[in-house]
């Protein structure tokens, strides 16, 4: 078992080093071919590992001490138990998908560039297999780092761009200051406990070892990290412009799976979070803000990408929301059915990107329907998903969280509403948009319209299953179910705040969001199934246009000052301090060498001077203190 | 106090008055004849050790020869009095600090020497310092080296004029 | 009589050479005080002979203890004697050639 888990790791690793070293050798055949070979081993292996759970429980394996000192060791252990196998089964099982999907969208590219893209989406899978693997937060950190350099490789793979350069870096840079809090957590937690191991950290003991102040601060700022790597406010900035990268990534890595480190994490430390109420507010306000805000953002958008990662940044609002409600399990619960859908929505949006030649403005498409009709099957189940309707997947995790929500607060429930309506809005907003209506393109747009090759097919069918059966693993008891993922990860989540809310307040609750998603999603396609948004003409319109000016205000009020500090270090503190100390050090050996010249007179009597003053200074040093200080001693007695 | 006490302490008083004179003599000639009467100083010395040997030597050798040597070639540089440069007074200061805590410090050290605690020195007896064992000594133990000597005596001699010469 | 009164005695004459080596300028009044030095050790070195040979005449009646030292001693006037030729010649031409015994001339070793 120990051997079948690690090569769960292994594969993405030897199909990075292979692609990545023989990328000027093997044709772009060959290339594909091993990337998602390699994927789908590591994805067959990860459902030996999840059925191995399910009859045995969770195992840790250790392979060997990654750091050893006196006080701190830290072992390079997995773990394997019903989160992570969980989570093990959506990277592979969506990560091969994608590899097969990209074969064929990144067709175009020339070999040697098609092996990198290859090579950076291996290494990625691998780091991701690391972060969900590790049996400390140390490992974690590792991964979490590397998906977080593998998101900037892969936002940069046109690096001839200098935009896409600028957005990889932004990415990369937000993910930084998370990571920074992620890594204080880590260091308060070697302070207090002195271990990282989730088996020596997470229980009841050494919860009682820590005040309340440290559990407060221990999660906040690893909601910090989570913040940077999932987007929430005032982090999210970076992943609507992480669209910079290919289509398959932003629905692999910026959608399915990296930005749900931030979800996994917390559901790994949820026993700590349970006990800080601070923490748990503060995550569902923030959760719920950024839902919202983006919810408003994404329904003024025009590029299709944009308004899927908005999507995206709502979505995930919506998840932190759960976890902030203690609704972990529902968290968890959205996160594999997002991945499902939003997945979904991508691939189905760079297939429509790929027939109309690199063209992401909806308002240039439209009337795609008929010729698209796969893809346009697809979207429409991914949208219908992700809007709430039933029977289909979205529905039950969103549901999951809005019924914790309302029971922590009525409020959380209200604005979750809203934000579910905005959502069901934007989405269908977008499909109508697109799929229906007069094509509204360029007439060489028109006719070179087609349907994507099978290879890109494939995935978009398959992922349209799992979108609409998905929500079969976590059917609420009242509609007949028993909920199999709730008690999938009750090892893991201590004590859920159980629901107190009577069947009737659960039909009303689920009967509401339904009517109003439904309601919105008549009213969008309604608006846009003839004709697609102007220009924004109301001031509101603008702003929400805008994004709520929020790059411009970090522009304004971070950026700016930085700049302008730099340059204030740059022109002031570095001319005159730094090189003021540089070249005074200089400007100080010279003086002293040209007064210590001076000495070296030539005359013959100095020379004596210092001999005889050396002399003394020898005897002086040779019968240190005894012998003269004893004989002054004796001189004054 | 005995005799010799009281001639060792007057010896020693002359020997280093006249040494302090031969320092702050302006005129160098003065110089000269000071540090000649330090000569004789140190020959009474000998004598008061019964260096009698030496003390002949240290007389005719530096009082006589060396020193005459220093009046010829002072009067043959017809050195005026005043002639001489002094060094600036901070310098000189400089030159007294160092060499006065230079004998303070070998006091110093010294007097707390263990090795030489209570050691007495023999005067007026022992026979070492007369001509008989001292010549005993350097020509049968000490002749090569004596011999070696006259060596020296004579590449000093060729070296002098030659160096008079150019 | 104590060696230390001898030892004190040659300290203060040598460490009068030694100001005198640095605060006088006329070369031959240097060169004086370095013969003043050497005296200084002279006596010391008698001073010790007879100090070992007072304390070997207490076992042996005819013993030469402590002959050494003289003998030293008279090698040093001998070499002092050479020295103070050549350095005398040396001092000559020094004054021939610049018409001043000021050690401050001697500063060629600057270069």
């Amino acid at each position: 078992m120990k051997i079948i888990i690690g090569f769960i790791v292994l594969w993405p690793l030897v199909g990075f080093l292979l692609n990545g070293l023989g990328r000027n050798i093997w044709s772009k055949k060959t290339i594909a071919t091993q990337a998602t070979g390699y994927i789908f081993a590591s994805f067959v292996f990860s459902l030996i590992a999840f059925w191995n759970v399910q009859e045995q429980g969770a195992m840790t394996m250790h392979y060997f001490d990654f750091i050893k000192t006196s006080t701190v060791k830290i072992p390079f252990d997995f773990r394997v138990d019903a989160l992570s196998s969980l989570f093990l089964l959506v990277i592979t099982g969506v990560g091969t998908l994608i590899h097969l999907y990209s074969s064929a969208y990144m067709h175009e590219e020339t070999a040697p560039h098609y092996a990198r893209y290859f090579a950076y989406l291996n290494l990625f899978i691998f780091s991701m297999l690391l972060l969900v693997l590790g049996d400390n937060y140390v490992i974690m950190f590792i991964g979490w780092e590397g998906v977080g350099l593998c998101s900037y490789l892969l936002i940069g793979y046109w690096f001839t761009n200098t935009t896409y350069n600028n957005a990889a870096k932004k990415a990369f840079i937000m993910n930084r200051i998370g990571d920074l809090g992620f890594l204080l957590a880590i260091f308060w937690l070697i302070v207090k406990l002195g271990t990282v191991s989730y088996g020596e950290v997470l229980n009841a003991e050494s919860l009682a070892k820590l005040s309340s102040t440290d559990i407060t601060a221990i999660t906040l700022l690893l909601f910090v990290g989570a913040m940077g790597k999932s987007a929430q406010i005032p982090l999210y900035t970076w992943l609507p412009d992480a669209m910079a990268g290919p289509t398959p990534v932003s629905a692999l890595i910026h959608a399915a799976t990296m930005v749900t480190a931030g979800i996994y994490m917390i559901t790994r430390t949820n026993i700590f979070y349970t006990h800080s109420e601070i923490a748990q507010t503060v995550v569902a306000i923030i959760g719920i803000s950024t839902a919202l805000l983006a919810a408003t953002i994404a329904i003024k958008q025009n590029d299709i990408k944009k308004v899927l990662a908005y999507s995206t940044v709502s979505q995930l609002g919506y998840m932190f929301l759960g976890l902030g409600v203690g609704a972990y399990s529902g968290a968890v619960f959205h996160v594999i059915t997002h991945a499902f859908f939003k997945a979904l929505l991508f691939l189905a949006a760079g297939s429509v990107i790929h027939a109309m030649h690199h063209e992401q403005d909806i308002r240039k498409m439209g009337g795609l329907k008929s010729k698209l009709p796969i893809t346009h099957l697809t979207f429409l189940i991914g949208c219908i998903a992700i809007a709430g309707v039933p029977p289909f997947s979205g529905f039950f995790s969103k549901d999951e969280i809005l019924a914790a929500a309302y029971a922590k607060n009525p409020i959380y429930w209200f604005l979750g509403l809203i934000g579910a309506a905005m959502t069901a809005f934007y989405m269908f907003r977008l499909y109508a948009t697109t799929f229906l209506g007069q094509f509204r393109g360029t007439e060489a747009q028109a006719s070179h319209l087609h349907e994507s090759p099978v290879s890109m097919t494939i995935p978009l069918m398959i992922l349209a299953v799992l979108s609409a059966v998905g929500g079969a693993m976590g059917v609420p008891e009242i509609l007949g179910g028993h909920h199999w993922l709730g008690h999938h990860l009750s090892s893991i989540i201590g004590a859920e705040q159980a629901l107190h809310l009577s069947h009737t307040t659960e039909w009303i609750l689920m009967g509401t969001s339904v009517a109003i998603a439904l309601v919105a999603l008549l009213i969008a396609i309604g608006k846009y199934s003839k004709q697609a948004d102007g220009e924004p003409q109301t001031a509101l319109g603008k702003f929400l246009y805008n994004k709520w000016l929020v790059d411009e205000l970090y522009e304004k009020a971070i950026i700016q000052p930085l700049n302008r500090f730099a340059g204030f270090l740059k022109e002031v503190v570095e001319k005159n301090v730094i090189d003021g100390v540089v070249n005074g050090t200089g400007k100080l050996v010279q003086y002293g060498a040209r007064q210590t010249r001076l000495m070296q007179s030539g005359q013959v009597g100095y020379y004596i001077l210092f001999m005889v003053l050396s002399i003394v200074l020898l005897f002086l040093i040779w019968f240190n203190d005894l012998a003269i200080t004893r004989f002054f001693h004796n001189l004054i007695q | 106090m005995s005799t010799v006490d009281i001639l060792f302490y007057l010896l020693s008083a002359f020997a280093i008055v006249s040494a302090t004179m031969v320092l702050i003599s302006k005129n160098s000639i003065h110089s000269v004849l000071w540090l000649i009467l330090v000569f004789f100083a140190i020959s009474g010395h000998y004598i008061l050790l019964n260096a009698q040997f030496l003390a002949i030597v240290n007389i005719i050798v530096y009082a006589g020869a060396i020193m005459v040597l220093f009046l010829f070639v002072i009067m043959l540089m017809n050195i005026k009095k005043d002639a001489e440069p002094q060094k600036q007074l901070l310098v000189k200061l400089t030159g007294v600090i160092a060499g006065g805590s230079l004998l303070t410090l070998l006091i110093a050290v010294v007097k707390q020497t263990i090795q030489i605690q209570g050691k007495q020195v023999l005067l007026k007896e022992g026979s070492i310092g007369l001509i008989h064992p001292l010549g005993k000594a350097l020509f049968s133990d000490y002749v090569i080296p004596f011999e070696i000597s006259s060596v020296l005596f004579l590449s000093a001699m060729v070296g002098a004029v030659i160096i008079g010469k150019k | 009589m104590s060696i230390q009164y001898y030892i004190i005695l040659c300290l203060t004459l040598f460490s009068i050479g030694v100001v005198g080596v640095l605060t006088r300028r006329n070369a031959i009044i240097v060169f004086m005080c370095i013969e003043l030095m050497l005296n200084a050790v002279n006596l010391l070195l008698v001073a010790f002979s007879k100090m070992y040979h007072g304390a070997a005449l207490q076992s042996a009646a005819n013993t030469t203890v402590g002959i050494d030292a003289q003998i030293f001693v008279f090698f040093i006037m001998v070499v002092a004697a050479a020295e103070v030729s050549v350095g005398l010649a040396i001092i000559v031409m020094m004054y021939r050639n610049t018409h001043s015994v000021d050690i401050n001339f001697l500063n060629r070793l600057k270069n």
